[in-house]
């Protein structure tokens, strides 16, 4: 520990702009891998102020606290935000520093394509907020992007969408595109060359696993994402009609390209949740991930499966009864490995020593939530249903299920997983379970009791809303819930800060986890490992601390 | 209740739904119970108690018996689920059109609906009227819904699911309800500043009163020659409104030749009184901000006389 200690006091000693000029030449993927997080925190609470806009908005029917422009605007941008610049940059950060360190490698396979695509995903942020001061490019036009984030043909086009807003939307998601597609090139390469000797593909760590099916489906979902997005520039400004109706173009192609990016891209955050999961619950659990070879099939099927459901989300737009059928039985179909996956954690804690710890407290609560969004998803696979329910509040519900209740619980337990390795401190279990509670609290609130309007007819992205129709009290407590959210993620902001400057040291391994990260220093060297690790199982420190009884035995 | 809850059906699409949901609900509310109780189970009864020794619970990798039962019954759900939605969507989306039937072109506009009746020479908007169903007298209503502009979509939840209303793609719904009254619903996809007042009212009648309304609606306008017909002919109002038997042929907004005949204006925003009626001409942005309806500027007196002009579209 003595050199890092050396490093440590010459890094501080330097002057600022120095330091900040290591951050922004960095080719270092656990550097990287910070300045995915923090961009993508900063983004959560752009996002999660356009929230609660809306939430104030429809807190009670006819309400005049924004008008129409701008609510159409804060969803817009809402939707936006959260899943380019804050999902995926969250997804992005947590794979670029984890994924080498759980391979014993010392950096991704392409150090300078690796910034190269963080940078590119920054400039798309800058530009979809640029769009707040620089889209207003005809008089009275409106500013930021008002078409929602799936920016449906042809509210797109220069006839219904005068100024630059949508130009900035497009832009700033193909640039975000471009870095995204550049980051799952690098993992894959990463992933398939870059292993320690003895790490065979299974051997390596779950979290591995899901953050490859990941990569591929980055590629074969953000490419299509990107095509459409060039074409739509063609057709406002080189006078091209794919997506424009009134030359004769097609809206529902528009749906088609922007689908087979969404839906795959609903799996492309959620399997990196599953790897945080896999990887927590079986440390806090003490035992071994339960089925780990069907865990992968079950990875590698939702994979497969994703990318032939998208059009689920197109159930109402008028597709025959043949397509609508197949859509509803490859929709279903995806239950099946993913209640595999359920069951296997189920497995694992069963028989355990749970120690509820913050990180396991998430990954509980994700388990049930998880569960609940599992089976609304399956009441919106039948397409029936879906007339009814699509496009209502009770999609809403099951999709922040999904992503909150799922994606953002888990990412929460990653934070407090690895913030020792990576800061060195430990932070504070009293604030993170305070955080726990009022996110849980606020979570259910809000989220539970949406399904109920959607229930009850109302449809989403309004602005406001009849009284009279029984919604009035679902959206009051909606509402309240947002307010627990906010508390809850103020205390986990607070807890990063406080700790990072005044936590207890952690130490290497302060989890008695089995993966090779907590083998070197916290926070690791520039390298990562002085010497490359050599493995023999998918625990290689179960095997250290376990000599008696190694897992290479059994596998 | 809710006036649009869709567990209250009275049409044989909406009714086949709600037939479906209860399966679906039952079957995911057991599976539900049983996993929720299993996790609950697991979680408190595994969890590391006071006075526990630091050993090591058994190390258990697998079993291929218990994965094959937790992948074999999902399977086997599936299946089930599959085969009752696929039912009822071939019943509900290849429905055959009995001759009788009435027909409606739906076109949805920034941001209203335009109906019109084929058979009987019908124009009129927002206000879809359609006759009642019984053993004694089926008329199923199917509609082919267009769109003028942006996507819309038609959802009024006690008759039937919903469908888009896309450009260049015509589509169709029926809807076949039991009972008279008026159902309400409302453009259930994104379609642009005005989505969320762009509502739908739907009024079933009895066949005697359908018949009375399709009658009322057949007639040319007659207004007496007045200021406001005057001002109204004279002003853009005409380049797009209709009123039949006048110069005004407009096509871009509702057609005006009964307007009295409609209990809301501005595709259901608020009521049709001389109040709103006066405030909606004289500044359409203080009831729907966003609207494709601009202000004329009328004077006061032109604004009373136009007024007065509407009053008499019965």
């Amino acid at each position: 520990m003595s050199t890092n200690t050396i490093a440590l006091t010459e890094f501080q000693t330097r002057p600022l702009t120095l330091r900040l000029h290591e951050w922004v030449s960095t080719v270092d993927h656990k550097r990287l891998g910070i300045l995915y997080v923090l961009y993508a925190l900063i983004f959560l609470a752009l996002g999660g102020i356009e929230a609660t806009i809306m939430r104030l908005q429809l807190i009670r029917p006819h309400n005049d606290f924004v008008s129409p422009e701008v609510f159409n605007r804060m969803f817009t941008m809402h939707g936006t935000t959260m899943i380019f610049f804050v999902a995926m940059p969250l997804v992005f950060g947590f794979a670029n520093y984890l994924v080498p360190l759980m391979i014993g490698a010392r950096d991704m396979a392409f150090p300078r394509l690796n910034a190269f695509s963080f940078w590119m995903s920054a400039l798309g942020g800058l530009l979809l907020y640029f769009s707040f001061f620089g889209g207003n490019g005809l008089y009275g036009a409106g500013s930021a992007p008002d078409v929602g984030w799936f920016a449906y043909a042809p509210l797109t086009a220069k006839t219904f969408s005068v100024g630059h807003s949508t130009d900035f939307w497009t832009l700033s998601l193909l640039s975000s595109g471009i870095g995204s597609i550049g980051t799952a090139i690098n993992i894959i390469a990463t992933i398939l060359c870059m292993r320690c000797p003895g790490m065979t593909l299974g051997k390596m760590p779950l979290l591995v696993w899901l953050n490859l099916v990941m990569a591929g489906l980055v590629i074969l979902a953000v490419s299509p994402l990107s095509a459409a997005q060039i074409m739509l520039v063609i057709d406002r400004y080189l006078g091209g009609h794919f997506f424009d109706t009134q030359a004769g173009g097609s809206a529902v192609i528009w749906m088609h390209f922007f689908w087979i990016f969404g839906h795959p891209e609903v799996y492309v955050l959620v399997l990196p949740a599953f790897a945080f999961a896999s990887e927590i619950i079986p440390v806090f659990s003490r035992k071994a991930i339960f089925g780990y070879p069907v865990m992968v099939l079950a990875t590698v099927a939702i994979g497969f499966i994703g990318m032939s459901v998208w059009a689920h989300h197109m159930f109402t737009i008028g597709m025959g009864a043949g397509a609508n059928t197949f859509f509803v039985l490859s929709t279903m179909a995806i239950a099946v490995p993913t209640g595999i996956k359920l069951f296997n954690w189920l497995a694992t804690m069963w028989g355990g020593k749970i120690r509820y710890a913050t990180p396991m407290l998430f990954c509980v609560a994700f388990l049930f939530q998880f569960l609940v969004a599992g089976l609304t998803g399956v009441t919106l696979a039948v397409a029936p249903l879906d007339w009814q329910l699509g496009n209502s509040y009770y999609v809403v519900a099951h999709f922040h299920y999904v992503i909150v209740g799922g994606i953002l619980f888990t990412i929460f337990a990653a934070f407090y997983y690895w913030f020792p390795k990576v800061s060195g401190k430990m932070y504070d279990e009293a604030l993170g379970k305070l955080h726990f509670w009022l996110f849980f609290i606020g979570f259910h609130l809000t989220f539970d009791f949406m399904h109920v309007p959607g229930i009850l007819g109302m449809p989403r992205r309004i602005y406001t809303y009849e009284p009279g129709r029984g919604w009035d009290i679902w959206n009051l407590i909606v509402t309240i819930g947002v307010a627990f959210q906010a508390a809850g993620i103020l205390v986990f902001a607070g807890n990063l800060v406080l700790s990072y400057l005044r936590g207890k040291t952690a130490g290497d391994d302060p989890w008695d986890a089995w993966t090779l990260e907590w083998t070197t220093s916290s926070p690791p060297p520039a390298y990562n490992y002085a010497v490359v690790p050599t493995v023999r199982s998918r625990r290689p420190l179960w095997d250290l601390k376990h000599p008696e009884d190694p897992d290479w035995r059994y596998e | 209740m809710s006036p649009t809850n869709i567990f209250a059906p009275v049409s044989t699409p909406a009714e086949s739904i709600f037939g479906l949901s209860i399966f679906v609900l039952l079957t995911v509310a057991a599976i539900f119970v049983v996993v929720f109780s299993l996790l609950a189970y697991a979680a408190v009864r595994f969890r590391n108690k006071q006075g526990d020794d630091s050993s090591e619970p058994a190390q258990i990798y697998g079993s291929t018996q218990v994965e094959l039962a937790w992948t074999v019954i999902p399977v086997l759900i599936v299946v089930a689920l599959f085969l009752a939605t696929a039912r009822v969507i071939v019943s509900i989306q290849n429905a055959p059109r009995p001759p009788g039937a009435l027909e409606v072109i739906v076109t949805g506009h920034q941001y209203w609906w335009e109906y019109r009746y084929p058979q009987l020479n019908i124009v009129t908007a927002n206000e879809l009227h359609v006759p009642v169903n019984g053993p004694a007298h089926p008329k199923p209503t199917f509609l082919t819904l267009l769109s003028a502009d942006t996507d819309h979509s038609f959802w009024v939840p006690r008759l039937g699911g919903k469908t888009d209303l896309i450009p260049n793609h015509p589509n169709q719904m029926w809807i076949d309800p039991h009972e008279t009254g008026l159902f309400l619903g409302q453009c259930a996809q994104y379609c642009g500043t005005q989505h969320a007042k762009m509502l739908l009212r739907v009024y079933v009648q009895s066949p005697e009163e359908f018949e009375r309304w399709v009658h009322e609606q057949q007639q040319t306008a007659h207004p007496a020659s007045s200021a406001g017909e005057r001002v109204f002919e004279a002003t853009a109002c005409v380049n797009c409104h209709t009123v039949s038997g006048t110069p005004a042929i407009g096509k871009f907004g509702p057609d005006l030749t009964h307007l009295m005949s409609r209990d809301t204006i501005a595709a259901g925003a608020v009521p049709n009184t001389p109040e709103t009626l006066r405030l909606w001409v004289k500044n359409p942005d203080a009831i729907k901000p966003g609207s494709k309806m601009p202000a004329m500027g009328l004077s006061d007196q032109d604004l009373d006389a136009v007024t007065a002009y509407l009053e008499t579209l019965r």
